[in-house]
């Protein structure tokens, strides 16, 4: 019955190959170099946070992992086999789904509707496809509660919400539709203590449903919480890659800050 | 039939936002019970039924002016598409073309100028209201050109007999305003395309991420406000016997006017098809009732005017 059952939980061993292997991106915007030779590694069911400062090449990298920035030189790997990403449909296809700081929620349509945005049930053929609002109203139901988030009715319009449950909304969405890898990028930068701390849960949530989570942040104890791995980008490059549960707060500072000498380069 | 709003919108409490969303109908029952009172020639079955014939062409035009709004775009050249769709429906009758195929025309060159002001908005990313500014002056200029500057009689028992008739009570101009809105409401709230509309006019870049043809969309949108120009003059032309160049640019506004006072949005995104059916009649009534009362018909833009400015001012409050 729901559509989302069979993700690939389980379908990862230790001698597979990892999800999204990148090595060497570059990207150039007229005389910006954006990236210039970025390696990464995504390891399935891992969250892995993307640390650097502003101007550090995050965005760029998450750009071109979502087709909207078509790499200029270096390869990415999706689950050992290279790929060129030129649309954000080709990541989609992929099962990549992103969150970006502005949702993408439609304000005056219902919690369902977006939920299914470009994604609608329909009943019928042919040019008489009827919206089939009842499975989409029923299936919302069951999205949101499997990741537990308090949304006391998807048939309200997303005008009514917090910004906590706006960003979860957002979130299950990603969730629901990305198969393979969800990207967040700063997920939690509006929000109160409270709500971080529900939209934190929600990440380790998808951990545990062995959701592949690439996560944005600037938030070190954020970081630390939920990431099992993280990797610090200066400069357009890769200056770090850490465990997180052998590193420090103020080593990462380090690292970002260029305090810290960079050691990813070998 | 046609599903007015988003769901979720009647479990709101009647506050000052309710009261923006019912102004229309709200509106209609406060406008007939005033005339009703004012005369007694106003709620008689013979005038309500012209009242609601009269409302139709209006009703059409809204209903393409409803999806325009719906993606955030405002349909300016709607004030001469009508004339010109008419003016080609006289031309090609005169000069002999028969009636199915003027009609056709009619109906076609309404669609080629909503097609037109779709490319430029959506395609060349051109503003909504120049654009349409802009083919509203050219599309007049046309049309005078067509016509050269004359009104043709269109004499045909067709046509006549759409204006005239009906299925017994039920007149046939009524029958294609419902028809239109009931295809709109359809369109907006149960298929797939009308949640590309609604998301479009609601956040066009959230719209675009989630990987919906954003520019298709809007192309649609101005697209079909052009043929709903075309039906409307179809209608015209059957109610007045001929075809005008010079008239009818109170539709433009009445066109907005409907939507508006319906409760949609002209930032998009929000759409309420039995509003602007509401408020097409509210429209209509106060021109009606004004003419029977034998106030000036100097008055009728300054109240009708007023009303919209009124509908303006209750839907600050929507938000």
């Amino acid at each position: 019955m729901t559509d989302t059952a069979a993700r690939g939980a389980g379908e990862a061993s230790a001698v597979d190959p990892p999800l999204v292997a990148i090595t060497g991106l570059c990207k150039t915007f007229d005389a910006v170099r954006a990236l210039q030779g970025v390696d990464l590694t995504l390891a399935e069911g891992e969250v892995t946070a993307l640390l650097g400062d502003n101007g550090a090449g995050k965005s760029t990298l998450v750009r071109c992992l979502t087709g909207v920035h078509p790499p200029d030189a270096g390869e990415i790997r999706f689950r050992g086999e290279q790929i060129r990403l030129n649309s954000p449909d080709d990541a989609r296809r992929l099962g990549i789904e992103t969150v970006y700081q502005t949702l993408g929620l439609i304000e005056d349509l219902p919690v369902w509707q977006n939920l299914y945005l470009n994604r609608e049930l329909t009943q019928g053929f042919g040019p008489f496809q009827v919206l089939d609002r009842k499975s989409m109203i029923g299936h919302s139901r069951d999205i949101l509660a499997r990741l537990d988030v308090n949304v006391p009715n998807v048939r309200a319009t997303v005008r009514r919400m917090s910004g906590g449950q706006r960003q979860s909304i957002a979130i299950a969405r990603a969730a629901n539709w990305g198969k393979t890898l969800v990207i967040m990028d700063e997920p939690t930068a509006a929000l109160g203590v409270r709500e971080t701390a529900a939209v934190e849960a929600l990440i380790r949530r998808l951990r545990d449903a062995a959701v592949t989570v690439l996560l944005i942040s600037h938030d070190m104890a954020q970081v630390l919480r939920v990431a099992d791995t993280a990797y610090v980008l200066r400069r357009g490059q890769t200056a770090a890659r850490r465990v997180v549960a052998d590193t420090t707060g103020d080593e990462l500072v380090g690292l970002i800050t260029g305090a810290l000498e960079g050691d990813a380069r070998v | 039939m046609t599903d007015a709003q988003a769901p979720g919108h009647l479990t709101g409490r009647l506050s000052v936002g309710a009261a923006a969303r019912l102004a229309a109908p709200i509106g209609v029952v406060a406008v007939f019970v005033a005339f009703f009172i004012a005369t007694p020639d106003f709620l008689t079955v013979s005038n309500i039924s012209d009242l609601l014939v009269s409302t139709s062409i209006l009703l059409v035009l809204a209903m393409g002016q409803q999806l325009v709004v719906t993606v955030a775009g405002i349909d300016l050249s709607v004030g001469s598409n009508l004339p010109w769709s008419a003016a080609v429906l006289g031309y090609a009758y005169t000069h002999g073309w028969g009636l199915p195929v003027s009609v056709l025309l009619a109906l076609l060159a309404g669609l080629a100028v909503g097609v037109v002001n779709g490319l430029m908005v959506a395609r060349l990313n051109m503003t909504d209201f120049i654009v349409t500014l802009g083919s509203l002056s050219v599309v007049s200029g046309l049309t005078l050109l067509l016509s050269s500057g004359n009104t043709v009689a269109v004499n045909s028992g067709f046509l006549r007999d759409l204006a005239l008739d009906g299925i017994g009570p039920v007149r046939w101009f009524w029958l294609v305003a419902v028809l239109g809105a009931a295809i709109v409401g359809f369109l907006l709230f149960r298929t797939r395309t009308g949640t590309y509309l609604l998301s479009t006019g609601g956040n066009r870049e959230a719209a675009r991420e989630a990987g919906v043809h954003v520019d298709r969309m809007r192309l649609i949108a101005y697209a079909s406000s052009g043929l709903a120009c075309g039906i409307a003059a179809v209608l015209f032309v059957a109610r007045t016997g001929g075809a005008d160049p010079s008239l009818q640019t109170d539709l433009l506004l009445g066109s907005i006017a409907a939507v508006v006072l319906g409760g949609s949005s002209l930032f998009g995104g929000k759409a309420s098809v039995l509003g602007s059916v509401a408020g097409a009649v509210l429209l209509q009534s106060l021109v009606n009732g004004f003419t029977l009362l034998g106030i000036s018909q100097y008055y009728q833009p300054v109240a009708v005017g007023a009303v919209v400015l009124g509908a303006a001012f209750i839907s600050r409050f929507q938000k």
